[in-house]
């Protein structure tokens, strides 16, 4: 009993309970869910699918988890992601050129270059919304959504208002190649993870992080200085919005100003608060995020692979996620724990009325 | 003579939380008239026993007779209707509502579906009027002074057909003559036949107004007794299981070191001009090494102000800061640490505690951000650091890696004393490090102070109570209305001379 109690402390174990009830779902009620194929020497199934596509979605958990542990949000994520979807497209895209009836690999500038180039607008972009947070001291919801409703008109501007096709096939690998069997994109996520990991356990960065989510006015009197704190993570936000937007891009072959990202900073934010991270800051788990943007692609995945009609997947998916929200919520939980507490008060209080 | 008639009885009294006992077999009894006194140090289980008898916690063994009758109140409501009020430290009414729908807030008299307002207004104002208060009802109640909003959660309870009273450290917030008025108002109130119960920290407090104390130490009870019957002294003894006079000669021993002059120590801190516009107006102060220096004054005099230009929590817009002779730019607290300078602040839950990190994370804190983000403290040596300093300030946690929300106040106040310790200051500023602390802490930290002092570092010292002032500062700076008035030294530190100073008499 002691020891399940302690395994039920640990931040990650109800979104890793959350991930194997829909597991569960899946090996009674969807035939072949867990189903694996070789093909070409790459694996194929439902499995590989939720990890390829959930993660754009891991990515953005990632850097959103370290915005909200300091209380803050992002909800710019998505438009970051039509951004760098944009930038990417025209600078790698280029036209269709037969030479001789084969297709030549022609890009505008060299895709290295056009990577970095993105990124660099991605980080951009994030430290702006850092600055107008932890320098001009407004409220980061508003903040981001700045960024949020202007990005989209940004990605427009880039495209000019088409959807760009990519036709540069090396491109294509970040979102659809496959390594030793993987989709590529997984691995990105893991050195991403890796890295931010690193970051934050080898220096005292996590810790100020939790400090300055924690409390804020505090931290300063303890030497922090918060708003440098607070212009990292946004940044660090946008890196990954940043990154995911290649992804995607690459994934569809073309970026879509529109459409790219369009409401992922919602599964985002769902992702970090399934993973029992707190919206109000304080203590957080990249890892419990990431298990919790695998539980909503999961949940989306299901629902489309057992064939719920289309008009009514996102009710559906609401209703899944109050359910395992309810089972994460610890004042749900102790309403049954409590019980036996209840009870002991109502013995003494039935005496009184005997 | 006082009625003898018990009003309320709760007999061995236990509650339970997770693993912990908070209260095992505890007795109390209130008499009609009297005014009881509930003392004990933070987390003897004073707060949690009122709970019980409020409803606000569920008891789990016990019994609890209101006049002869067996109850048992499930909340807050219930215990009100059946004669239980209760007015609390903070003042927990609408600030914005009037004075009058505060006292009658869910109980408003109707007239034809609508609230009567001119009854209401009457009743508000006869009920105030029994406790000597005469105020416009119809004002909002952020318009008064917290003192009269304290009487008005007191009317408030009262006009509920109370026959128990209880009031949770009313007087935290009060200054001497407002205290004097409460005092009135329960003794008119016990003539009137209603039990209070007086939770406090102030022990005079408790020699003026009570009729018999029950002293609670670590959840359990350790008795009852009649006031006469229990000199302070014993009162202290009873509650920490300690020798007080003990504690307070080991203080007091030091003292004689404070007559040296302070014309061969060295200076460590010299403002010069330091000031900040509407926050304090310019001053010099110098801070010897080895030396506490108490700033005195008011709350809102420009105490805490003064401080925090010195360690760089405000950006002061005129003058300059000398630090062993060479002028510093210090205008963040990051500057202030690495110039060996700490600062505990005034406010230990806002501008102190990180209350969702453990003991240790909050304890290498500073100590982090000095070293810089890059050089990250390693986990074994932050274990050892943790453990030390627990043990060193004997901060009494079940272990390093408890959430420091979880301690009591005054173990919270010693883990920031640990924070700041651990960078090795050379300059300690303490703000009011001992409010809403138990005795026996209390004077730890003074003792604490005084050694750190006679080891060379220098001390600023703050507090409200004279007191503890006198008891560990060698000199004074005075201060009123933002300004600094006085510097105090030698046999001008003494309680008539200082109060003169703040009031601004000669």
């Amino acid at each position: 009993m002691e020891g399940i109690k302690k395994l039920t402390k640990h931040q990650i174990f109800w979104p890793i309970t959350a991930l194997i009830l829909v597991m569960l779902f899946n090996l009674f009620f969807t035939p072949g869910f867990f189903k694996l194929e070789v093909k070409d020497g790459h694996l194929f199934g439902s499995i590989i699918d939720i990890i390829n596509r959930g993660s754009p979605l891991m990515l953005l958990s990632i850097g959103l988890t370290l915005v909200i542990a300091t209380g803050g949000t992002d909800i710019s994520v998505g438009s970051v992601i039509a951004i760098s979807a944009a930038v990417a497209a025209s600078l790698v895209g280029g036209q269709m050129i037969f030479v001789d009836g084969v297709q030549e690999y022609v890009t505008l500038v060299p895709m290295p270059l056009a990577i970095l180039v993105t990124l660099v607008v991605a980080v951009l972009l994030g430290m702006w919304n850092g600055t107008l947070i932890a320098k001009l001291g407004i409220q980061p919801i508003i903040a981001t959504m700045i960024l949020m409703v202007a990005g989209r008109g940004i990605a427009q501007l880039i495209t000019e208002g088409q959807i760009i096709t990519i036709y540069y096939k090396p491109y294509f690998f970040f979102g659809g190649g496959y390594l030793l069997g993987l989709p590529f994109a997984i691995f990105i996520v893991g050195i991403v993870l890796l890295i931010i990991m690193l970051f934050i356990k080898k220096t005292a960065i996590g810790l100020f992080i939790q400090a300055s989510g924690c409390n804020a006015s505090a931290s300063k009197y303890a030497g922090i200085h918060v708003d440098r704190i607070k212009l990292i993570v946004y940044t660090i936000s946008g890196l990954c919005a940043g990154i995911a937007g290649v992804l995607i891009s690459s994934n569809i072959k073309s970026a879509d100003a529109n459409n790219a990202g369009l409401f992922i900073e919602l599964d985002a934010i769902l992702a970090v608060a399934m993973g029992g991270n707190s919206m109000t800051g304080g203590k957080f788990s990249i890892p419990a995020s990431i298990v919790g943007a695998l539980v909503i692609q999961s949940i989306t995945t299901t629902i489309y692979s057992i064939g719920v009609p289309p008009e009514i997947t996102l009710v559906v998916k609401a209703i899944v996620v109050i359910i395992i929200c309810l089972l994460q919520s610890e004042d749900f939980r102790k309403m049954f724990t409590t019980m036996s507490h209840l009870q002991r008060g109502n013995n003494i209080e039935n005496k009184l009325t005997n | 003579m006082k009625s003898e008639n018990t009003l309320l009885t709760m007999k061995n009294i236990c509650k339970y939380f997770t693993g912990v006992k908070a209260l095992v077999n505890v007795d109390f009894t209130l008499r009609e008239g009297e005014i009881h006194a509930l003392m004990g140090e933070n987390g003897a289980g004073k707060s949690t026993l009122i709970k019980v008898l409020t409803g606000v916690e569920k008891l789990d063994e016990g019994e609890i007779h209101l006049l002869g009758q067996h109850v048992l109140p499930k909340s807050t409501h219930e215990a009100q209707s059946i004669g239980i009020s209760t007015v609390y430290q903070e003042v927990n009414l609408c600030s914005n509502l009037s004075v009058a729908e505060n006292i009658f807030i869910g109980r408003e008299p109707m007239k034809f579906g609508r609230i009567d307002w001119k009854t209401m207004h009457k009743r508000a104002r006869t009920a105030l009027e029994k406790l000597n208060v005469d105020i416009d009802v119809s004002q909002t109640l952020d318009s008064y002074s917290v003192a009269i909003q304290q009487m008005v959660a007191i009317a408030r309870a009262v006009d509920v057909d109370a026959k128990v009273l209880i009031l949770d450290e009313p007087t935290s917030s009060l200054d001497e003559k407002e205290v004097e008025k409460l005092f009135e108002i329960m003794t008119k109130l016990k003539n009137e036949g209603i039990g209070i119960v007086f939770v406090t920290h102030f022990l005079d407090q408790v020699y003026a107004v009570c009729d018999r104390i029950t002293v609670l130490r670590n959840g359990e009870f350790v008795g009852e007794y009649e006031i006469k019957d229990l000199p302070k002294v014993k009162l202290v003894a009873k509650m920490i299981g300690k020798d007080y006079e003990e504690l307070n000669a080991s203080i007091k021993g030091s003292d004689s070191q404070d007559d040296e002059a302070h014309s061969n120590k060295e200076v460590f801190l010299e403002a010069k001009q330091l000031g900040k516009k509407n926050e304090i107006e310019p001053y010099d102060v110098i801070v010897y090494k080895g030396e506490v220096l108490g700033l005195a004054g008011l709350l809102g005099s420009g105490r805490t102000e003064m401080a925090k230009l010195l360690f760089g929590a405000e950006k002061p817009d005129t003058g300059e800061l000398c630090l062993e002779g060479s002028k510093k730019n210090i205008i963040t607290p990051l500057q202030a640490i690495k110039n060996e300078i700490a600062y505990c602040p005034e406010n230990r839950k806002i501008d102190g505690i990180i209350p969702d990190l453990s003991v240790r994370e909050n304890i290498i804190l500073a100590l982090q951000s000095k070293r810089g983000w890059m050089k990250y403290i390693k986990r074994s040596e932050q274990e050892k650091i943790a453990n030390d300093y627990i043990k060193l300030l004997s901060i009494k946690t079940s272990s390093a890696e408890k959430m420091v929300k979880e301690l009591s106040g005054g173990n919270q106040q010693k883990v920031i004393l640990a924070r700041w310790l651990l960078t090795q200051p050379k300059l300690l500023i303490l703000d009011e490090p001992t409010r809403g602390i138990d005795i026996g802490t209390k004077t730890e930290i003074q003792r604490l102070v005084i050694e750190l002092a006679n080891k060379g570092m220098s001390v600023i010292f703050i507090s409200s109570e004279l007191d503890e002032m006198l008891r560990t500062c060698s000199r004074m700076v005075v201060l009123r209305d933002r300004v600094k008035i006085a510097e105090l030294t030698g046999d001008k530190l003494e309680t008539n001379v200082i109060m003169n100073t703040i009031a601004g008499g000669n």
